[in-house]
Formats: structure tokens, sequence, C-alpha cells
């Protein structure tokens, strides 16, 4: 798959594999790991927080365990990212903003217990536009994240971080947010597979939150099997989140060996020849050919109020934004900048705190709501929601799984639309639907640009049937990113024994 | 949108934008609700709102004390601290 | 006061809802503990913490609808209340809006003048607000403690139907009685847990519109909501009269000054911004299980006091005393049903009133209540057998209450008390009339009083015979053989 010596890591399923089977040890990874990251992240900036000694801790519990004989989890020393937007207890958790820079949260998100059940090593905190809103993670407090695939050009957002360093190889895979379409849309700069669920199919409890409606946390992994192991792991009911589905979780990682004979592929006509970017449209076909070779059959669907994902998103996501961050008021944790009175140290508090995109979607969120406008602005875009849910039933009702571009363009160049909002919120346009209407979308890689950049395509489907999801896109990856190129970056081996062990150093 | 209104918005979220933060924010705001409008032309006559796009079927939580946090964490981090509790700006009425 | 205006209030209760943990998270709902010893990430509105409603308190609020007439909605909605405040964590606060629970329900208060039905608009669930309370010492902080945030409240919202402070303490207390006795709020004003706040305006007599209304807050007794809306009704009159317009604002209780105060009128307009919370599902409530509570609603005071006095003969003021606490209400009616279904000849409204004296004078000072709950000095069925004993006439009303005593302190039964010291009556005709005999000679001056009219000076010769019989001849025999032996007068 990788080509030896670029990969001193490995992905998901052969390091639960080699730890498993004793071939290497969960240690030797956390170590390895973390010294590329040394390494390579400076050109990437992926990371904001390594957790060095919490990663080799887990790491040598891991080996402790398996010495002991007891059984392993599905990640047992699998090295994890995780956005900085989801809680670790005791750890920093900042959503790339200054308003919680340094904040440390007292207790775990469910997902992360998750992980740390399954034995995964989580290595650290990875980078992501402020508070998840954006499309290229330029709007992070703390710095932008590079596309390993060209350093000036954006990995996507708001899971920049994560997606550049699974694609960077800095770690096997990484845990990103879903809101608008932030884990799909990286994952298709960067060339990795990344799935956002159904909604309530993974607890939200402990994500930070941007859009309570749209928001679900969705793995990022080189492979479609690594995926799929990753979200059988983090997928379940959970009491504290009143939203999490109560359903049984689908046998993810099984569905991907199956076969995608007789699958409906639903595409949108109209909405594929509305792509202007030539590389997009030819590795949209290249999938659909190669579906179709592998026994799927194409069916053309409408989807008539997807062309109003952008209006109905941008009115019902920063209202419901500009509700979850009011929190953020420098009374109880966070930044605080005292000011005359009470309203004073709100006012500066925020100001200082949020930056320029987070304080615009607020804005906009809270004048969406105000009195007056509820009617024509917030409800009205709830009731086109609607129509688009009725939309997506009907296109089910005659095909399995919905077929699109992830991204309208490659990933673009740092700096390209920084200068206009609306022209990043474009960016979005294929994303919005899937989350607006609920329903679980993957994005995965179709091949590369001209240029040499990756494409993605991505697939659609009912609610909870995320399995067909894994085996239609595993047969997409099976014949256009068989070999799973790697980008030009590639992460320096760096120095194993400079990374000090469990045994007591300072974390950076 | 006008400079007012995007002040009167700030003031409700409780946001200090500075003149230029005002000028720009109209702008942008401006140019983002003009697309919105396109909404308009969509025909929702006797449509339900969608305000949970998947049936939710989660059961109420039964009425059992958990464990608190204990004070020390959940006064962590606070900016400033006083007799356990969280010290902030005065409020004009309090309860005691 | 020459009223050529009519006053118009309406009121909104808090009522904390009676659980065991909070709303939306399992922090206790325990009054007075330290600052901050009952809060996690979701009460105090840390990043990522998520909602998730308490099923006790739903069923709370679904009876307390129910005992007030309310229709129920099978499905309701959370929404968020946005406003920025240091004792509100997530910077809104999760109540409901559009949707609310119960809806359209009534109150019928006794007023001298008759009954009068009270509207209720609406009740609704939400979460309670932290505690600010000021800085000690030198500091100019306000200090938040978030042991109160998230408590369960409903919030019951009257039409604007009462005319009167008078009526307005009527409809506060017939509304506490009637939560406290479905268990669904311990009544406590002081600490809290029942908070009233009252909308008054005024306009000339016989108007339909609605005149300008002030809202008033930080009213914590009773007798202060009455207090306080007398003011304000004199406040408002004198505005008018001076040619002046109520402002329409918020004023707090001095309760020092007694009169009311206006809070900060330069305060934006609020806009709460309300929506659905996304993090919510509709609130379910099948009818069946709706049905279900209401089956099973406890008898309400009202019916309660009714009963009593038709059933056991009790007076309404001895019905009111009885039921003023639910605790008590429920020992008296042990107690009565006890000795009831054992009354044999006597007939239930003799035993039932002698059983609510008895109760008054004798076991009423001694009850220790805690809440929604009391301690009694003795258990309800003890005291029963203890009564019984008296309708029987084995022991008369003295005696028992030194038995009671006994009770008191040793725990042993009435029975048991009464063998061994030998205290039953004398029932023997035989010995009474030897006693009563022995007094009537012994006191021929009371005697020649009684025959000439004063028939007062029976009384005497009844102490005598109890005295020489030590307390334990049975006074109905005593008081008929007197008469008989003294003659007419």
């Amino acid at each position: 798959m990788t080509r030896p010596g670029e990969d001193a890591v490995g992905g998901v399923i052969d390091v639960a594999e080699a730890v498993r089977g004793g071939a290497r040890s969960a240690l030797e990874v956390a170590e390895a790991c973390i010294a590329g990251i040394r390494a390579g992240d400076p050109a990437l900036h992926s990371f904001l927080y390594v957790d060095e000694e919490g990663a080799l801790a887990a790491a040598a519990a891991v080996d402790a365990a398996r010495a002991a004989g007891e059984a392993l989890g599905p990640l047992a020393g699998v090295p994890i990212g995780v956005k900085d937007n989801l809680c670790t207890a005791g750890v920093p958790t900042t959503c790339a903003s200054k308003i919680l820079e340094g904040y440390r949260p007292p207790y775990d998100a469910h997902v992360i217990e998750r992980l740390r059940d399954a034995g995964a090593v989580i290595v650290g905190k990875t980078n992501l536009d402020e508070f998840a809103m954006g499309s290229s993670n330029e709007n992070s407090a703390f710095g932008p994240v590079h596309n390993p695939w060209a350093l000036d050009r954006a990995p996507g957002g708001s899971s920049g971080g994560s997606a550049a360093a699974v694609a960077g190889r800095l770690v096997s895979a990484a845990l990103g947010s879903d809101t608008g379409g932030s884990v799909r849309q990286p994952g298709a700069f960067c060339g990795v597979t990344a799935i956002k669920p159904t909604y309530g199919r993974v607890s939200r409890y402990g994500l930070i939150a941007f859009a309570s409606s749209l928001d679900q946390v969705g793995p990022l992994a080189r492979s479609v099997r690594d995926c799929a192991r990753l979200l059988e792991v983090l997928s379940g009911y959970d009491p504290r989140d009143a939203t999490s589905a109560v359903r049984p979780v689908g046998q993810y990682e099984r569905a991907c060996e199956r076969d995608v004979r007789k699958l409906r592929v639903g595409v949108v006509r109209d909405e594929l020849e509305q792509v202007q970017d030539p590389d997009v449209r030819a590795r949209v076909d290249d999938a659909i050919a190669a579906l179709e070779s592998a026994g799927a059959d194409v069916v053309e669907v409408t989807l008539p109020t997807a062309r109003y994902g952008l209006s109905m998103y941008y009115l019902i996501a920063p209202a419901e934004a500009s509700s979850n961050l009011a929190r953020f008021d420098g009374m109880r944790y966070g930044l605080r900048v005292a000011g005359a009175d009470l309203t004073a140290t709100y006012e500066r508090t925020r100001a200082a705190g949020f930056g320029p995109e987070v304080k615009r979607r607020i804005m906009l969120g809270t004048y969406a709501l105000s009195a007056g406008y509820y009617d024509a602005f917030y409800l009205k875009a709830q009731k086109v929601r609607t129509l688009l849910r009725r939309d997506f039933a009907a296109a089910f009702a005659r095909c399995d799984v919905v077929l699109s571009p992830t991204t309208p363009t490659p990933a673009f160049k740092l700096g390209d639309k920084s200068g206009d909002p609306l022209q990043m919120y474009l960016a979005d346009i294929f994303t919005l639907p899937a989350a607006l209407a609920g329903l679980p979308a993957i994005s995965t890689p179709a091949g590369l640009s001209a240029a040499g950049l990756p494409v993605g395509v991505q697939l659609t489907a009912p609610a909870f049937e995320e399995e067909r999801l894994f085996t239609a896109s595993r047969a997409v990856e099976d014949a256009l990113w068989r070999d799973a190129p790697a980008p030009a970056f590639a992460a320096p081996r760096g120095d194993r024994s400079a990374v000090s062990s469990a045994a007591g150093a300072p974390s950076r | 949108m006008t400079a007012d209104e995007v002040r009167k918005v700030a003031r409700l979220a409780r946001l200090d934008l500075g003149p230029d933060e005002v000028e720009r924010m109209t702008a942008d705001l401006g140019a983002i609700l003009a697309h919105m409008a396109e909404l308009d032309a969509v025909d929702v006559a006797g449509v339900e709102p969608t305000f949970h796009a998947v049936p939710l079927d989660a059961p109420l939580r039964e009425d059992r004390v958990a464990p608190s946090l204990d004070r020390e964490r959940a006064l962590a981090a606070a900016p400033r601290v006083e007799a356990g509790a969280f010290a902030v700006p005065k409020v004009l009425e309090a309860d005691s | 006061m020459v009223s050529s205006y009519e006053a118009v209030i309406g009121l909104e209760v808090h009522a904390q809802l009676h659980t065991k943990s909070k709303l939306f998270c399992g922090c206790a709902t325990a009054y007075g503990a330290p600052p901050n010893a009952h809060v996690c990430p979701v009460c105090l509105g840390l990043p990522g913490a998520l909602p998730v409603p308490n099923a006790e308190a739903i069923a709370l609020a679904v009876r307390a609808g129910l005992a007030l007439g309310c229709d129920v909605a099978t499905s309701s909605r959370f929404a968020r209340k946005n406003y920025f405040y240091p004792d509100l964590a997530k910077g809104y606060q999760i109540s409901q809006f559009e949707l609310p629970l119960n809806a359209r329900g009534a109150l019928e208060v006794e007023l001298p003048s008759g009954t009068k039905r009270i509207g209720i608009t609406r009740i609704h669930v939400e979460e309670d607000a932290a505690k600010n309370l000021h800085g000690v010492g030198a500091g100019t902080d306000t200090l938040v403690d978030f042991n109160r945030a998230g408590t369960p409240l409903i919030e019951i919202v009257s039409e604007p139907d009462l005319r009167s402070a008078e009526e307005a303490e009527a409809y506060l207390r017939k509304l506490r009685d009637i939560l406290m006795f479905t268990g669904v709020n311990d009544g406590n004003l002081e600490e809290g847990s029942f908070r009233c706040d009252a909308n008054v305006s005024i306009r000339p007599a016989g108007d339909e519109t609605l005149g300008t209304r002030t809202e008033i807050k930080n009213v914590n007794s009773f007798r202060f909501v009455r207090m306080a809306i007398e003011h304000e009704i004199a406040r408002q009159q004198a505005v008018v009269e001076a040619g002046g317009e109520v402002v329409q604002e918020t004023r707090t209780w001095s309760e020092s000054h007694h009169k009311t105060r206006s809070m900060r009128t330069k305060e934006d307009a609020h806009d709460y911004r309300y929506f659905p919370d996304p993090d919510l599902p509709p609130l379910v409530v099948a009818q069946a299980r709706i049905d279900a509570i209401g089956a099973a609603l406890p008898e309400l005071p009202d019916a309660k006091r009714t009963r009593w006095r038709a059933e056991l003969g009790l007076t309404e003021y001895d019905a009111q005393v009885l039921s003023a606490h639910p605790a008590v209400a429920r020992y008296f009616d042990e107690v009565a049903s006890a000795l009831c279904a054992q009354a044999g000849g006597a007939a239930r409204d003799e035993v039932g009133k002698r059983a609510a004296n008895f109760v008054q004078a004798e076991i009423l000072g001694h009850v220790e209540q805690a809440g929604l709950d009391a301690r009694f000095p003795v258990p309800a069925a003890a005291l029963a057998e203890l009564l019984r004993l008296v309708e029987r006439d084995v022991i008369n009303g003295k005696i028992a209450k030194r038995v009671l005593s006994e009770m008191i302190e040793s725990g042993e039964g009435a029975e048991a008390i009464v063998e061994r010291e030998g205290l039953a009556q004398v029932t023997d005709a035989g010995a009474i009339e030897a006693a009563v005999r022995a007094a009537i000679d012994a006191h021929p001056a009371q005697v020649a009083q009684y025959r000439a009219g004063k028939t007062a000076v029976l009384g005497f010769f009844v102490g005598q015979v109890m005295k020489a019989t030590r307390g334990a001849a049975n006074p109905k025999q005593v008081n008929a053989l007197l008469r008989e032996l003294l003659g007419e007068p």
C-alpha cells in the first residue's frame, strides 16, 4: 500500500494487527508517531497539542495488557489525533480559539472514552477552523494548517488538522467533526476517507457544539476499511446525549467486504453538469464508471431543493451557534477581559476572544433569531429543510446511494478565498445537503487532479445505512485508489530516541 | 442590514465591535443576506419546519443522584474565585 | 380609597419540582449545601455538555397540570431563552415557549364574597438559574453559586383574572396547598422553592382594555405579596391621578421600606430569541401515561376538607388546620379511618370531631415538619388505639392525655399502659353512685345553690367526684347521676 520508508506509523488495521500479533509494540508505534510529528508537523501545523506523556502511558498500558494475556480492543496501540473541539480531560481543548486558550476540560467526551476503551493511543489535539467554522483551516487563532500534498494549499476545513495529519502519515487516523462538510471536504482535499455518520449515530457529549442539529463526530483515515473500524468503535447510544440514537450499530468493517452488484447509485445530472473543474468532473466520472464495472446500476435522481443548501445552512447553523457560543462569556472559564462593568466585560471578552469568522456567524445567527426576523429567516430555512428531506426520501425510493463530487474543486491555495466569506462558503455546496438532512455521507479519494492533488467523491445514504456507504466506497477505492498514493510531503522518520519514555518526561 | 442594526445585534450578542468592524460586518452580512433572499422564491405553504432531521427516541433520565464534580475541579478554570464561588463583575440585583 | 379604578393582577409562580436530581443532569437538588458542591459539566454549562431531561420532573409537572385542570400536551417542546447574566450558565435558559406541557387550567378560590374561578394560562417546565450573592468583604464582585442552577421548575402563569391583593393571596395559598398535596412542591417560601412575581396594572372601572403593567419581583412571603400589590396599586393610582402615565418596568419589593422600587429601567428590550432547543427531542408523554398520573392523583385539599366536613363532622376551621400540611392531613386521615372502622355504634361524625380535637390539642404541638414530610410523636395507628379506648369509655379524655405522654416517652402502646397502671375508668354504677352521694352529702351549700338555679355548680360536684376517684370515674355517668340525684333546679 504505502511505499516503505515513508510511513513510520501505519494504518489503523495494520497497526492493530501488528500490535495484537506482537510484531510491533504499542510503545514503539507511539514513539515513532511522536518523533514523526516533531519532525514533520512544523511544516503542516496540524497539531495544536501533543500529549506525549498521555500517549506513551496509554501505549505502555496496551503492551502490559498484551503481556498479561488480556484481550486487546480493536484499536489497541493505534495512534489517533483528535480534533481540538473534542473534550479531553486534563488536556488543553481550545477549539483553536483565543477564548479557550489553555482551557483543560474536567471530563472526556464520549467518543474519547470509546477510543480509550478500544485501546487507542490518543497522541494529541489537531488544529481546526475556530469553533469548527470554516472550510480551509485558515480561521484558526493559532495559525493555519498546510496541505501535505502542496504546502501552499489549504487542507480544507474545519477538520483541516485531522485531515492533514492523516494524509501526512503523522498518525494512523484522526477524529474530526462535521456540521456542513467539515470532515468530508478536508478528507477530499487531503486524499483520505472521511465519513459524517447519520445524525445521532455518534454521541455529541463532549463535542464542543457549533450547530447542535447538524454536528456529528466523524473519523478520517487512510483507507475505507480503517474508517469503518473507527466508526464502529465510536457509534452507539449514549444516555448523556438526548439526541443519541437508540439503535444497534451496523457492521461497518464487514460491509467493506460486500460487493456492489445491483447497488443502485443515484446521480444528480444537473449538479454534475454544473461542476466546472475538469479534474473533478473527470474523477467523478471515473467513480461512476468504477461502480458500474463492479456491477452497480446508475440511475438519475433529482434533489431540486439542494441548490438552496447554502442559504439554509448559513441561517440554521449560525443561529444555533450564536446560542451555543453564548456560554463563552468570561465568567466561569476561558478568557476574561475586564471591562468597566458586567456588560463591558462580556463585550470586551468576546470581542478579544473570537476571530472574525466566528463573530460574523454569531452576528448572522443572532440576527436570524431576533424578533421580527425569526419567521422570515430561521423558521423559513427550517421549512425548506423539510423539502430537502423529502427530496432525499424520493431519491432513495429509486436508488440506494447518491453519488456526487465532494467539493467543486481540489484544494485551493491558502489565502485564495479568505477575502470573501461567501466564496469560502461555496466550497461546501455538495456537502451541505446531507448534513441538513441528517443523512450519513462519506468522501473517498477517486484519484488525483492533473496537478497531482486529490479529488474526492461523495456517497450519501438513507439514515443509519452507513454499511452501504462503506461497501460502495471500498469499491471506488479498489478501482481508483488501490495504491493509496502518498503526498509529496512524506513524514520524515524523525528520531525515536529523542522521544522520552513514559517514565516521566514532561509533554510539550 | 444597516450599520445601526449591526450595532444593535452586536449589543444583543455582547460583542464589542470597533467602527471598522461595524463597517466590514455591515458589508459582509449584507452580501450574505442578499444571497439568502433566494429562499423567498421557495413555497413552504403547509410545510412543517425540521427541528430534528432524524426522529429521536432516546428515553428520559431516571431521577437518580449521580456524583457531582468536586468543587476544586469545577472552579479550576474560573478566572476568579472567592469563597468557593465564581467571582464575577457586580450585578445590581443579587439574591442575598 | 375611592376606586374609579380597577386593579388587574396576574401572577407568575415558579415552583421547584420535588425531585432528587436536577432537571437535565444528575446533580442533587438539596438545599443549603456549600457553594458549588452540587455541580457538573451540564449545570455549569461547560463546553460540550448536553442536557437530558429528568423523567420524574416531567411526571410531577404533568401531575401539577392535571391537579390544576389543564390540558396536558402529549407532545411539547423545550425552547432556549437567550440572554446574558452571570447566573445563567449557558447564556440561555432551557424553558418552554410555543408548545408548553400544560395549558388552559383554572383554580377556584374561596373568598368572603364567594368562590371565584381564576384561569391558568399555562404551566411549563424550565430550569432554575444559579444564585447571585453579594460579595463579602471589600470586594465589589458578585459571587455565583451554581447549586441551584438546573433545578427543575414549573412556571405557573395565571390569567389576569385577579382584582385585589386579597384575591392574589388567596390564589397563592390555594396553589401552594395543591402543589404540596400532590407532592409536586414542598411549599417552602423562605428557601425559595415557591416564588411569586406579580403583574399589576390599573384601568378605569368598567374598561375592557388592559393598562400598562409593572412586574413586581422578589416577594418571598404571602404577607409581603399582599402588601406589595396593595402598595403598587395605590402607587399607580397616584401616578395616574397626578396626570402621569404608568411606566412598564420591573419593580422590586423592599422589605425594610415596605414599598416597591424600580429596578434598572435602562435595559435593552428583552429579545430572548426563543427557538426550539436542538439538543432535546420533542417532549412526548403518552396519553395513557397522562391518564395514569391523573388516576393516581391524591385527594386534593378542597375535596379532603369537604369530605371531612360531611363524613367526619369537622368544622371548616378544624378542616383547615388539619389540612395545612399534607403529612398532617395524611396522619389525621389514617387516625380517623382506623377509628371509624371500629366506631361500632357511635356516629362517624362524632368520632371524627373528637379525633380532630384531640389531634389539634395534643399532637400538632409536637409535630416536626421537614419539607413535605413530618415527624409525629406517635404513629397514627398508635394514636388510633388510644382514641379507641376513649371512644369505648375505657378512659376519659384527661387520662388519655396522661397516657399519651407516656406513649411518647416510652414508645409503649396505649392499651398496655392503661392495663399496667390500672387507669381504666371506673364505670361500676355502684362505685360511682357511692362517690356521687358522698360528694352531695359533703356539700349541702352547693346543693342548695344548684337547686336555686345556679346550674354551673354541677361542675363543682363533678370535680369533687373526680378527685375522690382519682380522675377515673366515667364523666358521663357522673354527670347523669348527679343530675338525677340533685334533681331539677
